[in-house]
């Protein structure tokens, strides 16, 4: 939309500004038209404050009714109809706003000069993630409105990203669990936890208690699920994030394998569930073993991502 | 044609797996270059990928195995400096691990691991922990092999041994102990999985195969015996304890065998002796195929040869007492493995043996000891048929010849006869040679009447077939279970019978001879107290023979008297000799009845006659009278003939007197052979015999003429010319140069009668007959002047 505007070539240029800005980190965000760019990140009950110029373009004047600028907590949900359509694009799509907070900077007047105004909104509450997935985006954004009447509204929007950090969880069981096909294959494998942080290393192994068949290699899977909409409307969509062999080759009776697969390389978010009721990010680790007839024998299995405060 | 495609289809595999291992280097040599860890990690990965194919036997799968081996050591000074990717070795630890295939990834990891070691930055026992559990996620047995066998290599100088800069700080050689232990038997599993791999008709091939790859499972074993800090303690307790369960767990013919043998190869012999409890306890557990007496055989020449190299080990072996161990472990393997050809059980107890008096030399009970061992093992059972047997057990019985020089010695061994009685009496003889052979070439001396008892015990496996006194005893003895035989069996079994008992007889003569020459020189004149036994066994052979008549066998009888008549003639015996003359006439007469079997008869009759010299004149008249009467007897003419001439043969002896001098005598008429000399009379009789046989051929042509209205061949006439040339050259008077030609014109006419019949053998036979006649003519001398009456055309 910026875009558009600029196509118009306003009569002024905005800039936002964080008071911090210099010395808050800042991550990469893929915007919705591919583009990456950086941007500060924020966690909930931060302060977000700084400083809004409006300076109008050489030798004019900028006539508005009010200068505000608001801080939007947004869901997108592209439609499916579109989807089906194209299979991209976000664009069109629902908007909700779950988070909509407003300063005025500004009476109605003119500008003749580059005009700044400071904002803070203090302690904001932001419990949702940034999130990027496949049917579903989540944001945060400063959006500027220089509203005028006739000539349409002079807009301009910076995006921000936010995480939300959780302590390591004090109940964080192991998984184990003995599955199989009656007189074929029987095995047991275990996970050292159900709840990991992004920078984790999931340790376990599986034991073969019975093998009848002639077993080609075994992967572990990291499976994302986002699942969107509700009731009939629900729609679901997985993807398969991370494929790592475990073992090659057919194993015999008695035989433990061990797992040691480190989470860093691959981009996870934490898990989400049921974000104002629109959407839900789940993953799981799902077991694989491919037999020589490539005949695939699974067992999914959810486990909870959080995001670990860094102590850097 | 399938198999050829086979491989030309692997060495295409190869090539191709050979190309791409070789464009992923040429990627990442130039990351190495550039010191670019990303890119270098991404092709190191793709090279290593190659190696997860399943297309190679053991054989390929090595050579491209070395190629990617050689670009890990690249690797390796990469990751080892850190200036040049800028990663600490823990991070790089890490982030190998992201790759997503397991073989490539454990390869790097094994790889950056033994830097991490060297680097010190974590104890060298961990990081070995953690590499040989992580590559338990290769379970196909090649590729889990080589892997380890990698990982194995790249470990080897980094392991935690005393006295090595990776010693850990409590028990370390423990944890390298461990990590070798761990990865032998992890490779070992694989290695013996492998068999179950691929087709079942391929097997062969994958035996092979399998067998290729056993260095690699046995390079742990001598990794194993490099540590420093394995010392006898600790291979006791848990190095030889821990080998030995995979061993026997893995219950596999080729492993358990193949890891035996490597154990009493890499380990220190004073180790096996140390152990040699635990070490042969395993021995009843492993398979019943495997071929334990190989590497029993091994240890025991191992220790024998450490006894060998110094005389301070030889208290060891007493104390642990090693022999009474070999002994009960040997035992009990032949007692478990009940199929064990007894050849092997037999090779056994000649290592046991070979160990015993190499290390204990005193101890001639433990050599007797083995002997009884083994005569257990032979006792009630048939005596040995296998070749290979029989000479292992030769070689048990010498060993202890070989060792003493002292055939004393082996006479106060109770169990040494009691072995030599279950061999056959070919390998006995054998036997007794080696031992006879001793004591001729140490000049033993034995001092006592037991010792010699014993000795002849030994050797009589010689003394039976050559002492002449007792061969008609054996003779006996056979014949007597001989005759048992029945019918059927007679007539194969008794002819050898008698050529046996004849030789024997012949030796006996011999010795007989012998013995007299010996008193004569002595002067000893005992006189003629020839013994009974040559008599004794002719008898014996007279009774055998008429055993033949029940069969009946008249012709094989009557051949074998003719036989035993020469015999006897050798041994100088008239009357036994023309006892089996008149058996065989007898025979003759009474069950001869085929016309073509007595003229065979008679014919072997007449040349048997002929060489006997034994007889005095009553009784060879006797007898060629009767030869000459059966002769005539004969059906048919010509048989008759023939007969009757060679009969002419028995009335001239060559070297009678009064022949050579030509000396003429007047021609006597038939009826007057009474009257003249007995020498007179023969030569007589020589040309009475041929004259019948003329008027004999004669009747036959008649014969001939009526039956088929022309003359027979003049065969025969040709034939009795020759009879009267060869007397005539012999120099017989009563064959007269006039006789011949009167003869030759008898020929010629009947050849040129109308009624005779062209003849081509007969007319070639009589040219070539006169052809001889004009060459003696023309030889001249003596013989030519003798010719010179005969005309020949």
């Amino acid at each position: 939309m910026n875009y558009l505007i600029g196509a118009f070539k306003p009569s002024c240029n905005i800039s936002i500004t964080f008071s911090d800005g210099k010395t808050r980190k800042q991550v990469p965000l893929k915007k919705e038209n591919g583009q990456t760019v950086m941007v500060p990140l924020f966690q909930s009950q931060e302060n977000i404050a700084g400083k809004i110029s409006i300076e109008p373009v050489q030798g004019k004047k900028v006539d508005h009714n009010g200068v505000k600028v608001e801080l939007l907590g947004q869901i997108e949900e592209s439609s499916m109809k579109f989807i089906l359509l194209t299979e991209m694009y976000f664009d069109r799509g629902n908007f909700y706003d779950f988070t909509s907070l407003v300063r005025e900077l500004d009476v109605p007047g003119d500008i003749y000069e580059k005009k700044t105004y400071p904002f803070e909104f203090s302690t904001v509450e932001m419990p949702y993630e940034t999130y990027n997935g496949v049917h579903v985006r989540l944001r945060y954004v400063l959006k500027v409105t220089i509203s005028r009447g006739y000539a349409g509204s002079i807009i301009e929007y910076q995006d921000f990203m936010v995480r939300n950090y959780s302590p390591a969880p004090s109940i964080n069981n192991s998984i184990k669990m003995e599955v199989g096909i009656e007189d074929c294959l029987h095995i047991e494998f275990e996970y050292n936890k159900s709840k990991y942080h992004l920078k984790d290393v999931i340790i376990g192994k599986i034991y073969f208690l019975l093998v009848r068949i002639k077993i080609k290699n075994m992967d572990l899977e990291i499976r994302r699920r986002e699942s969107t909409g509700s009731g009939a409307n629900t729609h679901v969509e997985t993807e398969t994030l991370a494929k790592f062999e475990l073992m090659d080759g057919a194993p015999v009776r008695g035989e433990s394998i061990p797992i040691r697969l480190f989470l860093s390389p691959y981009e996870l978010t934490p898990t989400y569930r049921n974000i104002n009721n629109k959407f839900s990010v789940k993953y799981f680790l799902n077991l694989v073993l491919v037999d020589e007839e490539d005949r695939r024998y699974f067992k999914q299995q959810e486990i909870t991502i959080y995001r670990l405060q860094e102590t850097s | 044609m399938m198999k050829s495609d086979g491989i030309e289809d692997e060495e295409k595999w190869l090539a191709e797996g050979i190309a791409s291992i070789q464009h992923n280097a040429f990627y990442m040599h130039r990351a190495l270059d550039a010191n670019n860890l990303r890119e270098v990690l991404k092709y190191s990965a793709q090279l290593l990928s190659e190696l997860r194919t399943s297309k190679l036997s053991p054989h390929k799968y090595y050579e491209l195995y070395m190629r990617a081996f050689d670009e890990l050591r690249k690797l390796e000074m990469f990751f080892k400096d850190e200036s040049r990717h800028g990663v600490s070795v823990v991070d790089l630890y890490e982030l190998v691990q992201h790759a997503g295939n397991i073989l490539p990834r454990l390869y790097l990891l094994c790889t950056v691991g033994s830097v991490y070691i060297k680097s010190k930055e974590a104890p060298a026992k961990d990081i070995l922990k953690d590499l040989v559990e992580m590559c338990l996620g290769v379970q196909h047995p090649i590729r889990g092999l080589f892997l380890r066998s990698y990982l194995a290599q790249v470990s080897r100088d980094k392991l935690p041994d005393i006295g090595s800069e990776y010693e850990g700080d409590t028990d370390t050689v423990m944890d390298a102990v461990e990590f070798v232990l761990q990865n032998f038997t992890e490779m070992n599993k694989l290695w013996v999985r492998l068999q179950h791999q691929g087709p079942g008709q391929l097997k062969e091939k994958l035996e092979k195969e399998r067998s290729e790859l056993r260095d690699l499972v046995g390079k742990n074993l001598h990794v194993l015996s490099q540590i420093e800090g394995v010392d006898l303690e600790l291979y006791k307790d848990t190095v030889l304890p821990r080998i030995l369960e995979q061993i026997v767990n893995c219950k596999d013919e080729l492993a358990q065998y193949y890891l035996m043998d490597c154990i009493i190869q890499v380990f220190p012999d004073e180790y096996h002796l140390q152990t040699l409890e635990t070490l042969l306890g395993a021995f009843p557990q492993l398979q019943p195929t495997v071929d334990i007496k190989t590497v029993l055989s091994q240890l025991m020449d191992r220790l024998s040869n450490y006894a060998a190299s110094s005389t301070d080990v030889l208290p060891e072996f007493l104390q642990v007492e090693a022999f009474a161990k070999l002994s009960g472990a040997i035992g009990r393997v032949i007692e478990a493995q009940v199929d064990m050809p007894i050849v092997g059980a037999i090779t056994l107890y000649v290592s046991l043996l070979t160990f015993t008096l190499r290390v204990h030399p005193d101890r001639l009970d433990y050599v007797d000891q083995v002997l009884g061992a083994c005569v257990k093992k032979l006792s009630g059972k048939p005596k040995l048929e296998d070749n290979r047997a029989k000479k292992q057990v030769v070689a048990l019985l010498s060993a202890p010849l070989e060792k003493y020089n002292d055939i004393v010695m082996a006479l106060t061994l109770s169990n040494y006869p009691r072995v030599m009685d279950h061999l056959d009496n070919e390998t006995n003889k054998v036997m007794a040679m080696v031992i006879i052979q001793s004591i001729m070439k140490n000049n033993t001396c034995i001092s006592t009447s037991d010792q010699v008892e014993v000795l002849f015990e030994l050797i009589k496996g010689l003394v039976k077939d050559l002492d002449a006194m007792a061969g008609d005893e054996i003779i006996c003895t056979v014949k007597k279970n001989i005759l048992n035989g029945g019918p059927k069996r007679l007539s194969f079994t008794v002819p050898p019978l008698i050529f046996s008992a004849l030789r024997i007889s012949q030796k006996v003569v011999c010795g007989l001879q012998l013995i007299r020459q010996l008193q004569v020189q002595d002067g000893d004149v005992a006189g003629e107290e020839v013994p009974a036994t040559p008599k004794k066994i002719f008898q014996i052979l007279n009774q055998t023979i008429e055993a033949l008549f029940v069969v009946p066998s008249p012709e094989l009888a009557l051949r074998l008297y003719l036989q035993c008549a020469e015999a006897a003639n050798d041994c100088d015996l008239e009357p036994v000799a023309y006892e089996f003359f008149t058996q065989a006439f007898v025979l003759y007469e009474e069950e001869v009845a085929d016309s073509k079997a007595q003229v065979t008869a008679i014919h072997l009759i007449i040349g048997t006659l002929q060489r006997m010299h034994v007889f005095g004149v009553e009784n060879r008249d006797t007898l060629t009278h009767k030869a000459t009467g059966y002769s005539a007897k004969l059906l048919k003419k010509a048989d008759q003939c023939r007969a009757v001439y060679a009969c002419s043969h028995l009335f001239w002896v060559d070297d009678q007197d009064g022949i050579k001098d030509g000396e003429s005598l007047p021609e006597l008429p038939e009826l007057m052979e009474e009257a003249v000399s007995t020498v007179d009379i023969s030569i007589y009789r020589v040309l009475l015999c041929l004259k019948r046989a003329l008027r004999i051929a004669n009747a036959a042509q008649q014969m001939a003429n009526v039956t088929r209205g022309s003359s027979g061949p003049v065969t025969l006439f040709v034939e009795i010319l020759n009879k009267y040339l060869y007397f005539f050259e012999k120099g017989n008077p009563q064959i007269t140069s006039a006789a011949i030609q009167g003869l030759i014109e008898l020929i010629t006419t009947e050849m040129q009668s109308d009624s005779s019949v062209p003849n081509a053998i007969s007319d070639a036979f009589f040219a070539s007959t006169m052809r001889y006649i004009q060459f003696q003519k023309q030889k001249g001398g003596l013989m030519g002047e003798k010719y010179d009456s005969i005309k020949a055309k």
